[in-house]
């Protein structure tokens, strides 16, 4: 009886196709963004006129017309090879530690890996806690910055780039196995169900279902990850961590535009590096 | 070799509602016997393979399994059960970028340790039975193909030839002829036929050409609405047409609740 009672109501009341009945909410909330910006604006004290005033402007002028010609010394270009390397290698061992840490980390949290889940779709108590205790280690690690674990370890190991790849590590730990763990959930369950339904184990099925699926991905989000950790460790050579992030600090401290330009090159080149040879593995996997 | 009694099931997606994907299911299956599992779309053929598999539970009633009930069994032994039978579904579980010998030859994964699997994904452990295997369904030379350069026939074949590696004594096969032309559906069917026969393992294969079922079948069960309305040796093409009949009116009928609106089609099946 209830549905011709609503197709006589319809009838009734005649639809007009100029009235979107999406028209309403969507311009509500694009008011109340606008509003909610403006206290936002002053939270953060956003005035952009501060930039163009007189005294600014001569600043930053001199401060950039430092930049040309970048320092182009030999035993200037020496130590930035040098510390450029020191950075790669912190940014490169940090990455690998988070890795080894985070691969077995992400297996536990994938829940198309779990075995209690079929024929019930529910997972069984004890694999349920497994799972959530580990998902917030995963957030524990990383809400806290690289920038903070880097100024504790500086403390416990001492300046050098032992801190940073310390901080590099928990950090990214906790990132990769999120992101693996989000990555391998979004693929398709179909393979690896089916492998685990006729009775093979959780890791062999990871193996032949969830990762030939997911490994372009995969492979090209930890390549992004690595030219994070680069950029990351820069900025933790400022507070004693090594690298060309130390170098940095000195020459800004000592207002030398030469030589800051010469290692803000530096940095457009790694991060280039680090995108050609992402592109090269996905082209290999593809 | 398996017993179903007093069988409910609830569709996995669909807790909590009351339509039983399969309801009252009665069937016993003996060690080496082939079977054809027919009906209309949605009667519940998939979600039966799936059941005799131990990938859906049962709401109520008993499932028998090798002499052991898989659903009051532990975890880890109910899994141990699971070596023993193999589900191949009606889209081949292939991942694009795996090469065909490695998704032949996960059929072999519920016997390897994980070090003979990763060994494997090295360098291919049995590339000669992985290549027997897909002679018998005529795609030896796609051996180091990868699969997303398969056609739809091919892939499935490829799946059904991962069936050919398992040790299982129970092969449970949803629409494997689906992507075939005819010629090929006959031989790849009887390639399957022929390997039930040969480790005594029982056979049970959805299909929706009723004629193949009819010719290559001793036992057809044929289910509909979730319920099994023959199972039989002798089927007549009076009850396949009871079968199928209305079958697609019977849904529309179902949406619009008014019978007078929806015209009564004479669905006129491929049989």
């Amino acid at each position: 009886m209830r549905r011709p009672e609503i197709k006589q109501g319809h009838l009734l009341a005649p639809m007009n196709p100029t009235h979107d009945p999406a028209w309403r909410g969507r311009l509500t909330v694009c008011v109340l963004l606008l509003i909610m910006l403006w206290p936002i604006l002053l939270a953060t004290e956003f005035q952009p006129w501060l930039l163009l005033d007189a005294q600014s402007l001569q600043a930053t002028g001199h401060f950039l017309a430092g930049f040309f010609p970048p320092a182009h010394g030999t035993e200037f270009l020496l130590i930035v090879l040098e510390a450029s390397w020191q950075t790669i290698a912190m940014a490169t061992a940090g990455l690998t530690l988070a890795f080894i840490a985070a691969v077995p980390m992400t297996l536990i949290v994938n829940e198309h890996l779990s075995i209690s889940r079929i024929g019930t779709g529910r997972m069984s108590l004890p694999a349920t806690l497994l799972r959530q205790s580990v998902r917030w280690l995963l957030v524990l690690l990383r809400s806290v910055p690289e920038l903070v674990w880097a100024l504790l370890f500086v403390r416990i190991v001492g300046l050098g780039p032992t801190a940073g790849v310390l901080a590099i590590a928990l950090t990214y730990c906790g990132m990769l196995g999120k992101v693996y763990a989000e990555i391998l959930e979004a693929s398709d369950a179909h393979t690896t169900d089916i492998l685990l339904q006729n009775g093979s184990s959780r890791l062999t099925a990871f193996f032949y279902g969830a990762l030939p699926s997911a490994a372009a991905e995969l492979m090209s989000y930890t390549i992004y990850r690595w030219e994070c950790a680069i950029r990351g460790s820069v900025v933790m050579g400022f507070v004693g961590a090594g690298g060309l992030g130390q170098r940095m600090d000195e020459s800004m401290k000592m207002l030398s535009g030469a030589e800051v330009s010469t290692m803000l090159m530096v940095f457009v080149i790694l991060v280039a590096a680090a995108d050609a040879v992402s592109k090269l593995f996905r082209k290999s996997l593809e | 070799m398996l017993q179903l009694h007093d069988l409910y099931v609830s569709h996995p997606a669909s807790t909590g509602s009351h339509a039983w994907a399969l309801a009252a299911l009665n069937l016993s299956i003996c060690a080496g016997e082939q079977i054809a599992l027919i009906g209309p779309s949605g009667a519940g053929k998939t979600t039966l393979l799936h059941t005799l598999a131990c990938a859906y539970r049962p709401a109520q009633g008993t499932y028998t399994l090798f002499a052991q009930q898989p659903w009051s069994l532990a975890q880890g032994a109910r899994h141990a059960l699971r070596r023993r039978l193999f589900l191949a579904p009606q889209t081949p579980p292939l991942p694009p970028r795996q090469r065909v010998v490695t998704a032949v030859l996960a059929g072999r994964l519920p016997g390897w340790s994980l070090w003979r699997a990763l060994r494997n994904l090295i360098k291919p452990l049995e590339p000669v039975a992985a290549f027997d295997a897909l002679a018998r369904f005529h795609l030896q030379d796609k051996l180091y193909a990868r699969v997303d350069r398969l056609s739809g026939g091919e892939r499935q074949r490829c799946g059904l030839a991962r069936l050919l590696l398992s040790d299982a004594s129970l092969l449970l096969v949803d629409e494997p002829l689906s992507a075939l032309d005819p010629t090929l559906a006959i031989q790849t069917l009887q390639s399957l036929q022929q390997e039930a026969r040969q480790r005594n393992a029982s056979l049970i294969c959805s299909l929706h050409q009723v004629e193949l079922a009819r010719t290559h079948f001793k036992r057809i069960i044929g289910l509909r609405d979730g319920q099994i309305v023959f199972d039989t040796t002798q089927v007549t093409d009076d009850m396949i047409a009871a079968l199928y009949r209305n079958a697609q009116s019977d849904l529309a009928d179902q949406e619009s609740e008014t019978s007078e609106l929806s015209p009564v089609i004479n669905d006129p099946r491929c049989f």
